[in-house]
């Protein structure tokens, strides 16, 4: 069919601004590298919080969001060569919530690696997560790239193994922001010795990527965006060139840069962090929170969720947010900037501010 | 006189003369874009091209075959038929209103009236023509059409374009508005008898436990009844349901190779299901269609992108059953989060239905009653 001269502009136009404005999946490629063995991608999906009801009910929402990401990650085209699950499947960390995370999570295409978050390990000490899942903390290498994962929820010992009358006791403890009986997240002496023996074998140009589901740095001990040992794990990274921590739990975009490391987030599928008293439109089950912040549009659950795709490219990652209901976003490691950087927001002129809640 | 006729020259006693087209009770001044003014001229030529048969390629099918002014500017069948009656994938939307839309089709593939005009006539199973030159032979052979197009543009023959013919097309389109309806006199007007008390009900339905409001928005000074943004609400998903990301993979490889858009999505039914991804690519708008208006919703059925739901009382079903038409029946992992089970009673129910039927203006009460 001819078209005229006037809209075959108008398709080029509408190109470009796809291209700005969301995620091609088709450009999920790279484009330079030092070595084309170590770029490829990944998926990565996290904090779904499957809340159990009773007998096979469950919570609709966090439902809705976890089976959300598994179809729209398996759009991904060419394939992710794997999937990482960044922690929290469960609310409570009962054997009902995990197999039903577990469940919904058998749709995804391709090999899932899985990290434990303080919603699985709680109530049990993870027998069950570990029971379906195998071990907490592990590492393996892909395409040149070290990948390890790290269980960073542990805390003290004489805690967790302290006089609680259920499991289920120490979970709801765990599971409170500010609370004040509240135990520091960390990843302890034992994994630590196991970590520096795992790095001792590894060249120290090999780029290492680390998934814990607690920040590996320390943001606010409140709300556990903490890691106690984090300074110790830091230094095990250090002697290496080029290092990525990926993290769960915030439930937010959050990036940084300590020296050699890079840190990026993942949101949640269940619920944005914070979120606003108004959006208390119906009975919900929304775990109790003391400090409330903004959600972009509370009528879509969906709104301020997400995962995200991540493109692995000369060591680094660039970590594209997928976000229904809301305007998709890429932090990119930024070679000149040596940091990750938000590619479209970095400036406080650009970026879109909060709604008023009345 | 026909009744096109009759609602043209309604239309532009207004739009005559210059004079800014004065918005109806409970709509904003339509918006004109600055490279395509209004004048009285330029909406009757408009008016002629939208009504003419010629522009295709069994010479049957014109723009108002599929959007009649007497069925609301629909065609009332589920997907539209074309020339040598071929069918697509999609359910005609009214022309009312359309002039206040963001995007233009279901998929929002076109930014504007003019853009959107362009593309039926050259669609295979619609207008059916080869090409936009072969309608712009047809207009240039007719002297009439000639001298309205010197008189308009200011163009001879030989220099009248595709584009000449979309802006007339547009011009009369923005004439085609409609406010006013007893909703309208009930919300703005303060008028509290415009609507029955089951009407007065079934808004505090729509605006609460319905949730209809927050997609099909009312606002302070006007209703659009359209967030102009594109949603997953359930419908037509079962076609690729299991393959949406083999369909999605292919239609991302076929686009890439050259595929009009527009012709892909009316003539692959499972294609078409991809809404909104089929221009965005984002993987978050797989089955997402624009919302649309509901301003003389009762007069437009049947129902959504795929004409599949036959009244209003079937649309209200299905969104209270999650976006479903039975509560049994399976969801799409793209539904959007705006959509859950709303659990109305049949009296409410029954009341939001009541209330869709005071959106219908004036002009076309006369249908409604049919």
């Amino acid at each position: 069919m001819s078209k005229s001269i006037n809209r075959r502009d108008f398709l080029k136009r509408g190109s470009a601004l796809v291209a700005a404005g969301s995620l091609p999946l088709s450009l999920i490629e790279v484009a330079f590298g030092v070595s084309s063995a170590q770029n490829f991608t990944f998926a990565y999906i996290s904090d779904s919080h499957i809340t159990h009801i009773k007998g096979n009910r469950f919570v609709r929402n966090w439902d809705r969001g976890l089976i959300r990401a598994v179809a729209e990650a398996n759009l991904l085209d060419p394939k992710p060569d794997f999937v990482f699950y960044g922690g929290d499947i469960a609310q409570l960390g009962k054997p009902e919530e995990i197999d039903h995370g577990l469940e919904l999570l058998s749709g995804l295409s391709g090999k899932v690696h899985y990290v434990m978050g303080e919603h699985d390990y709680y109530a049990d000490l993870g027998d069950y997560w570990k029971q379906r899942l195998g071990p907490d903390y592990y590492s393996f290498d892909h395409k040149g790239v070290h990948f390890v994962v790290l269980n960073s929820i542990l805390t003290h010992e004489e805690w967790m193994h302290g006089k609680w009358d259920t499991g289920m006791d120490r979970m709801k403890q765990m599971a409170r922001l500010d609370n004040p009986d509240g135990q520091p997240f960390m990843v302890g002496a034992a994994q630590r010795a196991w970590l520096k023996q795992d790095l001792d074998k590894i060249a120290r140009d090999t780029p290492v990527v680390v998934f814990s589901h607690s920040p590996l740095q320390k943001i606010h001990k409140g709300w556990n965006f903490w890691t106690d040992d984090a300074e110790e794990v830091q230094a095990l990274l250090k002697p290496f060139s080029k290092v990525t921590v990926l993290y769960g739990h915030v439930h937010q975009i959050q990036y940084n840069q300590i020296g050699n490391i890079s840190f990026n987030s993942a949101m949640a599928t269940a619920w944005p962090w914070p979120y606003p008293s108004t959006y208390s439109q119906v009975k919900t089950y929304l775990p109790k929170l003391t400090v409330e912040m903004n959600r972009a549009d509370p009528f879509f659950e969906r709104d301020a969720t997400g995962w995200q795709f991540i493109n692995m490219h000369t060591g680094n990652v660039d970590v594209s947010y997928v976000l229904p209901d809301n305007r998709n976003r890429v932090v990119a490691f930024d070679t000149s900037a040596g940091k990750p950087l938000d590619t479209q927001y970095q400036a406080e002129s650009k970026r879109i501010p909060p709604q008023t809640h009345y | 006189m026909s009744r096109s006729s009759v609602w043209l020259s309604t239309l532009l006693l207004a739009a005559l003369g210059g004079v800014a087209q004065a918005a109806p009770l409970g709509l904003p001044e339509v918006p004109v874009p600055t490279g395509n003014p209004q004048t009285g001229a330029k909406i009757g030529l408009g008016d002629k091209l939208f009504h003419d048969a010629r522009l295709s390629a069994d010479g049957k099918v014109s723009c108002s075959t599929c959007h009649d002014p007497d069925k609301g500017f629909t065609d009332n069948l589920p997907v539209s038929k074309g020339f040598n009656g071929l069918t697509g994938t999609r359910n005609a939307p009214t022309v009312i209103n359309a002039a206040y839309m963001t995007t233009l089709f279901w998929d929002g593939r076109e930014p504007d009236l003019e853009g959107q005009s362009k593309q039926p006539p050259v669609n295979p199973v619609e207008g059916g023509l080869a090409s936009h030159d072969m309608l712009v032979d047809i207009v240039r052979q007719d002297p009439e059409y000639v001298q309205a197009f010197r008189d308009v543009f200011g163009v001879e023959a030989a220099g009248i374009t595709v584009d000449h013919i979309a802006q007339a097309i547009a011009s009369f389109e923005r004439t085609v508005v409609a406010g006013n309806s007893a909703f309208d006199r009930y919300y703005f007007a303060a008028d509290t008898t415009a609507m029955s008390a089951a009407q007065v009900r079934g808004l505090a339905v729509y605006t609460g436990k319905g949730r209809c409001v927050s997609c099909h928005l009312i606002e302070q000074t006007q209703a659009l009844f359209t967030d102009n943004r594109f949603h997953n609400i359930g419908v037509g998903f079962k076609s690729i349901q299991g393959k949406e990301a083999e369909t999605a993979a292919a239609f991302v490889r076929e686009k890439r190779a050259g595929a009009d858009v527009d012709v892909t999505v009316l003539t692959r039914a499972n294609m078409s299901e991809l809404g909104r991804f089929a221009v965005s690519e984002n993987p978050t708008e797989v089955g997402s269609f624009k919302t649309p208006t509901l301003r003389n919703v009762a007069i437009t059925q049947p129902y959504m992108h795929d004409g599949s739901l036959a009244t209003l009382e079937d649309v209200v079903d299905f969104y209270n059953n999650g976006g479903r038409a039975m509560e049994t029946d399976p969801l799409s992992g793209f539904q959007s989060g705006g959509i859950r089970p709303l659990n109305l009673t049949d009296q409410e129910k029954q009341d939001l239905v009541a209330f869709m039927k005071a959106l219908t203006s004036p002009e076309f009460a006369a249908r409604a009653q049919n």
